[in-house]
């Protein structure tokens, strides 16, 4: 990267667009520009450049500014800034920013501001990390185009007029478009792995768990994540091991040491037993289907031991799915009801309060899944439906468990299309729901999953190959996809 | 027809939700494909499965309590600050019982 002009806030930076987390510690390091001259320019440039995107919701100057100057105190003091000093990061709208608007891409949050910070943002800015602002989502995080935010959709930066993906289409955007260096999004049922495979950048989801959810707005319980995007797989296993771990204020946050991902990534995966769901790779539109197994032969000259395997219960997945989901996200939305979130409809009763606040404020994409979710744990259906899935949901985990017997990892598509179009999948629910076939797998197993780009189709939209591994096991996944990454050379967005 | 237009109605009512009679009938199409394609579960034996309620997975420590210290709560005003409606430290809304 070449260093600005020093002293000229006006003009960004050269390569601001293209920057990683490495490169933003070696130009502090060497002093090539400051904290707040890297900052200043970022958000000059992610302001400038974002309605071509609609990427960021708002920004957050001030904090950002502030952030910069504490890393630069530290630098001018000679103590230690932090693994992600300086760093601009963009988070996704459903992760609550204390004092910084949260809208989780709804009218009914347009106006909340969080009186306090998720543990994943608060750990990444104590690493040094600058929030430059919130990105856009699908509303409540329900969605695979981003289309459903009641903010507007958000373009792909590689293709303007395609979706970036969902729901963190927002956060993949900005990566990907270069007006963050890093970003989080969440994760339910592939919410970072497709639309970091749609723009060209890393998405991780890691195991259930790993990530604290203290202050990520609730979707679907026992499937959300927070998960990182970034560059390069190094830059996201970095913003894994700062944020992940134990925390007090998440009950269901994991006990497991979290290993230093980055420490671990020397590129030495020869002899990796490779699995290859069969049931992934039937009706896989062509070339995303070309690139995968040109990824393969990849991993093969890698010296990995590549076979087929099965994973019979894929096919009962998207239903699966979209029951647990659904309910749970019926229950989390309760609390939506005019009192204590900012939005209410004047209506002279409190059950008609209650009903209008959330008819008028609730989008087309939360109605249809509160009904459905309602509707399958309603007197008479929750044994046929709810209980159903919780039992085929035992089996697609158990499928994983015994595959993992045989081999250490398992690639796959992240999903059976490159980038749709604007508007090509908005009056078919179904359809929409049945894209997201690839990746809900992981969620209900709650086993760690990625995307790491893989090529580009012929039309030059990006195509992301999907790793999974064991519970815990991130650090097989991420050296699979860092030694992936380093041997085919798809890392970045250009 | 997996669900009626009444049912579609009795189901918004148990989710307390407003909706106009377009968007009842458009859910009601909605929600009788999407249930039709549910019904593929149905060819799965499952009679001796466990339903799974959690992600389950091998973890070393499972003791979930804390040392009992007091931390501060955020307190009243900023516990309020987000509500449509406050008043003497209270959530207002609607009278619910008539004098």
């Amino acid at each position: 990267m070449i260093p600005k002009e020093r002293g000229d806030p006006q003009r960004p930076m050269n390569g601001i667009d293209s920057l990683t987390i490495e490169q933003v510690q070696a130009g502090l390091a060497a002093r090539q520009f400051s904290a707040r001259e890297l900052v200043e320019s970022a958000l000059k440039f992610a302001q400038a450049e974002n309605p071509k995107t609609n990427a960021y919701l708002h920004f957050c100057p001030e904090r950002a500014l502030a952030a910069a100057e504490r890393v630069d105190r530290k630098l001018a003091a000679g103590e230690n800034a932090g693994a992600l000093a300086g760093v601009p990061l963009a988070v996704k709208d459903v992760i609550v920013t204390q004092g910084v608007r949260t809208t989780c891409g709804s009218r009914l949050l347009e106006h909340y501001i969080p009186p306090y910070d998720a543990t994943a943002v608060a750990r990444l800015e104590q690493a040094g990390a600058v929030l430059l602002g919130k990105t856009n989502c699908d509303e409540f995080a329900m969605g695979s185009s981003n289309e459903n935010s009641a903010f507007g959709p958000v373009r792909n930066p590689v293709a303007l007029d395609r979706v970036p993906g969902g729901s963190s289409g927002g956060s993949a955007a900005a990566v990907a478009q270069g007006t963050a260096v890093a970003a989080i999004g969440s994760d339910t049922g592939g919410s970072v792995r497709q639309p970091a495979s749609f723009c060209g950048v890393v998405g991780v989801t890691p195991t259930y768990g790993r990530v604290s959810r203290y202050g990520l707005v609730a979707f679907a319980s026992s499937l959300d994540h927070i998960g990182p995007f970034g560059r390069t797989v190094r830059d996201a296993a970095l913003l894994l091991e700062t944020m992940a771990g134990r925390d007090e204020c998440d009950a269901t946050s994991a006990f497991a040491p979290v290993p230093r991902y980055t420490a671990q990534l020397d590129g030495e995966v020869a002899g990796t037993r490779i699995g290859l769901p069969r049931e992934y790779f039937e009706g896989l539109a062509s070339e995303s289907g070309d690139r995968i197994h040109q990824a393969i032969e990849m991993l093969k000259k890698l010296g990995c031991d590549v076979r087929y395997i099965s994973l019979p219960a894929t096919k009962y997945a998207v239903p699966c799915y979209y029951i647990i989901a659904t309910a749970e996200a019926s229950s989390n939305l309760a609390r939506y009801d005019g009192v204590r979130y900012t939005t209410r409809a004047n209506e002279g009763t409190l059950s008609g309060m209650y009903r209008a606040t959330r008819g008028e404020g609730f989008g087309a994409e939360c109605k249809r899944r509160i009904m459905l979710g309602t509707y399958v744990l309603s007197h008479g259906y929750y044994d046929a439906y709810y209980l159903k899935a919780q039992k085929v949901r035992a089996l697609i985990a158990e499928d994983f468990r015994r595959a993992f017997s045989e081999v250490d990892a398992i690639v796959a598509p992240v999903s059976p299309s490159p980038a749709f179009k604007i508007g090509e999948k908005m009056d078919d629910p179904l359809e929409m729901y049945l894209s997201d076939i690839y990746t809900i797998t992981g969620d209900l197993a709650g086993i760690p999953c990625m995307s790491v780009p893989c090529g580009k189709t012929s039309e030059g939209l990006p195509v992301g190959m999907q790793i999974l591994t064991r519970h815990f096991d991130e650090t097989g996944m991420f050296r699979l996809a860092d030694a992936f990454e380093k041997a085919g050379g798809f890392t970045g967005s250009n | 027809m997996k669900i009626t237009e009444s049912e579609v109605r009795d189901v918004a009512d148990l989710a307390n939700l407003k909706l106009t009679d377009a968007e009842i009938a458009r859910l009601q199409k909605d929600l009788d494909e999407i249930l039709t394609h549910m019904d593929a579960l149905n060819e799965m034996d499952t009679s001796t499965v466990e339903p799974m309620a959690q992600v389950l997975y091998q973890s070393e420590e499972t003791a979930t309590l804390r040392a009992d210290e007091i931390i501060p709560p955020i307190g009243n005003a900023a516990a309020l600050a987000n509500a449509p409606l406050a008043g003497a430290g209270y959530y207002k809304v609607p009278k619910v019982i008539e004098r």
